[in-house]
């Protein structure tokens, strides 16, 4: 196992002509938070979408444990290990939140249709583990009691963990977190910022997340790297982003920011 | 060569028939990101009232003025009592809604003005013409040279008059016209309201040629494919898929219809938006859309 | 888990299990028993049809309502079902007719497999011309070719040797009652099951966010390519069961495009994503002919010409339809619901694209 989980080199993006990424390199050590920073429309969401095969990169090379891949499909990407959440609430709105959990579990299903539709013994086994598990992983978020509810009936806050649930429960190797605590309120923020803190720490979980609120960020991620108009502005431990001028200049009143949280 | 170049321009000018249908559905689509099932049900609706009118007795300009107040009635209680109520919902509920509005409508046209074949005589007479050794219907050249009226009076519309400007402004940015203070019911009920105009154009054409009867409605299905291969978005797009499924059409029927026994014509504009939707899923002339997560 | 919390008083289990028990086999002895206490003409005319467009709809429910496919081509599907069935009575007699059924039932599903194979690139009401073009493909096929209705003058199938099930006549109304009851029981259970496990999950994931549902793991082309195979191999046993068990005899017409439709008004009126919709939505259409039947007996004293009948029942089922998208997507399996079971608030089913 080497030392670095994700690689990007040079990799760029365009839509109808317009760059979103422009030669962006960066790396992402095993076990770290990395944190994505820049304003809105600086190819944050683009570059998870590149990482999860939602959108193809026109150039450069993304190497995801020590592998190469030129066309990487969501499947695919789920398959090999990498977890998502979204920037809107992407839950499977007409369903419980243990069925949207255990369908964060598809990539290990092994029974097929015909042992479904009969509850053949390897199905009803599969059902009974992905339900432990589920419940297992909604524990872990404090959810117990929402097990049953149909998710798009929940308030915004408990969606996003519910979403948080889905996208560790098949216990992923990397985890792209794109803006978990996105229209919180502070109390749900420090609530949420702990547990990923606390997936990073105790599941060793890597984590790439995208967030606006630099204050939580410079605490929380171990790496941070800062995108301004689909370039890098500037990479390394919040330290040094805290008082690199670049990103001053890109975030006036971040500061301010800053000493609120 | 003659007999190929008779099939391919009797196929065209059919197609352009079917270009007129298809430019109802993308006014609706533009405007309200509708496909509109019910079109086929109420171009019946325009040709049903219109003929019901004029064997009653009424004077021609009399009927068509009743049956365009009528049209413009029903667009405005389908504004009222379908758009409106199913504003943000998904276009599949949409188009499932307006599969009960071809419902509603074929009842009530029928209900009232009964189901059987009615005659329709506008006055043109279905004669062949001969261009050198070609046949070509003038029934189809009349109906095409209408058609292309038609398109001429609706870009004047959308390129030269507020609403028109108001109604692209919709097509491209509901949000934004929205912000503007565009009152998008208002908009919608016009442009529900000139494609009912249009269906009625394409309703009386029709029903000139084959009789003002229920399959009338299924017009709606040829349309379909039409919009694939020509694209949900442009008028442009709905011509030249017209003329595409036309011709499509009436190629295939004589040149491979006799090799599968005959009768392809009801399915083989599907297939051939089977084939539009693998290589180019936006159609011909539509645009493309990027998927966001 | 706040249920816990109310079962603790309730009864021990023992004594509320006899009742129930008992509750089961009564309504299982009364469903079973339906033949003898109603007419034939209620069990030819009303009930065993009214099973099938459950079964039907049954079928488009998994394919439309649980996995978001929309699909105007069931009568297609329930056509190749039929024909199939009959094909294989003809030409392979040794085969039984239970093996007949679920051959044609695979058949049918591997032929909707097909046309779902398009739901891997397009979405939303344009895998319409998909599904329209088996519905017309298949009209034109089975008319076209004699071999298909075996060179018969009218065009029509109707199997030689009667509808026989393992040696015992099937034929008289109780007959078809039960070969339809237990069909229907048999795939209801099987798709209850299907829903309540992975595959039924993935479904309803692609149905509510396709594109995340990818980025999850679901490996979505394959489950919709399931749910077409399934739901077309469902439609097809209903379509031979159509055929059979209630036309008799049957042609191209028996599964035209107002058959698509109507198997689709189904479950939006009986309640889309829910499996008790099919049975609420077939026994609503099964039922409201009658219903209109008698009140223009007894309201209008009787005198309304066919026609304007069959076009008021339309106009009442678009207006329906319409309806029920607008207040309620589930169906008259929600507004029917006991308030106990029902889910502490609604659904919303296709969820408004975003922009």
């Amino acid at each position: 196992m080497s030392d670095t989980i994700l690689e990007l080199t040079d990799v760029s993006l365009a839509f109808k002509g317009i760059k979103a990424i422009n030669g962006l390199s960066f790396a992402v050590r095993r076990g770290e938070i990395c944190a994505l920073i820049g304003p809105n429309g600086a190819g944050k969401s683009s570059l998870l979408n590149i990482l999860n095969g939602v959108y193809r990169a026109e150039s450069g090379t993304v190497v995801f444990e020590g592998e190469h891949f030129h066309r990487m499909e969501p499947m695919k990407a789920a398959r090999r290990g990498i977890g998502r959440s979204f920037q809107n609430n992407a839950l499977f709105s007409g369903m419980s939140v243990l069925d949207n959990v255990i369908v964060g579990l598809s990539r290990h299903a092994k029974a097929t249709l015909v042992e479904e539709a009969l509850r053949l013994p390897r199905a009803s086994t599969q059902e009974a583990a992905f339900r432990e598990r589920a419940r297992e992983v909604l524990h872990l978020f404090d959810l117990d009691l929402h097990a049953g509810t149909v998710v798009g009936t929940l308030p915004y806050g408990v969606q996003k963990k519910v979403e948080l649930a889905r996208a560790i429960v098949a216990k992923p190797t990397l985890l792209l977190l794109d803006e978990p605590l996105a229209g919180m309120n502070a109390r749900e923020k420090e609530e949420i910022a702990a547990i990923i803190g606390r997936l990073n720490r105790d599941l060793k979980l890597t984590i790439v997340l995208i967030e606006h609120d630099i204050g939580i960020v410079l605490r929380l991620a171990d790496h941070v790297v800062v995108l301004d108009y689909g370039r890098k502005l500037a990479d390394g431990p919040p330290e040094t982003i805290r008082s690199n001028p670049d990103v001053i200049a890109a975030y006036i009143g971040s500061d301010r920011a800053e000493r609120a949280a | 060569m003659s007999l190929f170049l008779e099939t391919l321009i009797g196929g065209v000018l059919a197609g352009t028939l079917y270009a007129l249908v298809a430019i109802g559905f993308v006014l609706i689509y533009k405007a309200s990101g509708v496909f509109n099932y019910a079109q086929g049900s109420i171009l019946l609706f325009g040709a049903l009232a219109f003929v019901s009118l004029k064997d009653a007795g009424v004077p021609v300009a009399g009927a068509l003025a009743i049956t365009v107040g009528l049209l413009i009635v029903t667009a405005i209680a389908i504004e009222r009592l379908l758009l409106r109520p199913l504003t943000n919902r998904s276009p599949l509920t949409l188009f499932m809604a307006t599969l009960g509005l071809s419902y509603v409508a074929e009842g009530v046209a029928q209900g009232f003005m009964g189901s059987q074949v009615r005659a329709l005589d506008l006055g043109i007479e279905d004669l062949p013409m001969f261009l050198g050794d070609i046949m070509i219907s003038q029934f189809d050249l009349i109906a095409a040279g209408v058609a292309a009226l038609l398109v001429i009076a609706l870009s004047l519309l959308f390129n030269r008059t507020r609403i028109g400007i108001q109604l692209r402004g919709v097509a491209n940015d509901t949000l934004a016209a929205l912000s503007l203070g565009i009152d998008i019911n208002r908009i919608w009920q016009i442009v529900w309201a000139v494609a009912g105009l249009v269906g009625l154009v394409s309703g009386l054409l029709w029903g000139a040629r084959q009789g003002v009867q229920f399959s009338l409605s299924l017009v709606v299905l040829k349309a379909l494919p039409v919009l694939i291969i020509g694209g949900f978005t442009s008028i442009a797009g709905a011509i030249v898929g017209g003329v595409v499924v036309g011709a499509g059409e009436s190629l295939a029927e004589t040149y491979i219809g006799p090799f599968l026994g005959g009768g392809i014509t009801p399915w083989f504009a599907y297939a051939l938006a089977l084939v539009f939707l693998f290589i180019r899923p936006a159609g011909l002339l539509g645009e493309r859309q990027i998927e966001r997560v | 888990m706040d249920h816990v919390g109310l079962r603790s008083d309730v009864p021990p289990s023992s004594i509320v299990v006899a009742p129930r028990a008992f509750g089961v086999a009564a309504v299982t002895a009364l469903v079973l028993t339906v033949p003898f206490l109603t007419t034939e003409y209620w069990v030819n005319a009303i009930i065993v049809p009214f099973l099938i467009l459950s079964l039907a709809g049954l079928g488009l429910n998994l394919l439309t309502g649980y996995a978001g496919q929309l699909s105007l081509g069931s009568g297609a599907f329930m056509m190749v079902g039929a024909y199939a069935t009959f094909a294989l009575q003809l030409r392979v007699p040794a085969l039984p007719l239970p093996f007949a059924f679920i051959l044609a039932g695979l058949v049918a599903g591997v032929v909707g497999l097909f046309f779902g194979l398009p739901s891997r690139r397009i979405k939303g009401f344009y895998l319409i011309v998909s599904t329209l073009a088996a519905q017309f493909f298949f009209e034109w096929l089975f008319l076209k070719f004699p071999w298909f209705y075996n060179g018969n003058s009218s065009a029509t199938i109707a199997l030689a040797r009667g509808l026989s099930v393992f040696g015992l006549n099937a034929e008289n109304p109780p007959g078809r009652y039960w070969l339809t009851l237990g069909t229907v029981a048999i795939l209801t259970l099987l798709s209850w099951n299907l829903i309540r496990s992975q595959t039924g999950r993935n479904w309803m994931a692609v149905r509510d966010m396709d594109a995340a549902a990818a980025v999850i793991g679901v490996p979505t082309r394959s489950a919709k390519l399931q749910a077409f195979f399934v739901s077309s191999f469902i439609l097809g046993i209903a379509g031979a069961l159509w055929a059979f068990a209630y036309l008799g005899s049957a042609s191209v017409q028996s599964f035209g495009l107002s058959r698509s439709y109507q198997i689709l008004f189904i479950i939006i009126i009986g309640g889309l994503g829910t499996i008790c919709g099919a049975f609420l939505g077939a026994a609503f259409v099964s039922l409201l002919p009658l219903a209109l039947d008698w009140s223009f007996q007894h309201l209008f004293a009787g005198q309304v010409d066919e026609g304007l009948r069959q076009n008021i029942q339309k106009a009442i089922f678009g207006v329906l339809i319409i309806g029920f998208l607008i207040k309620e997507p589930e169906g008259l399996a929600r507004l029917l619901a006991l308030p106990n079971l029902r889910r502490s608030s609604r659904r919303t089913l296709f969820p408004s694209v975003r922009r």
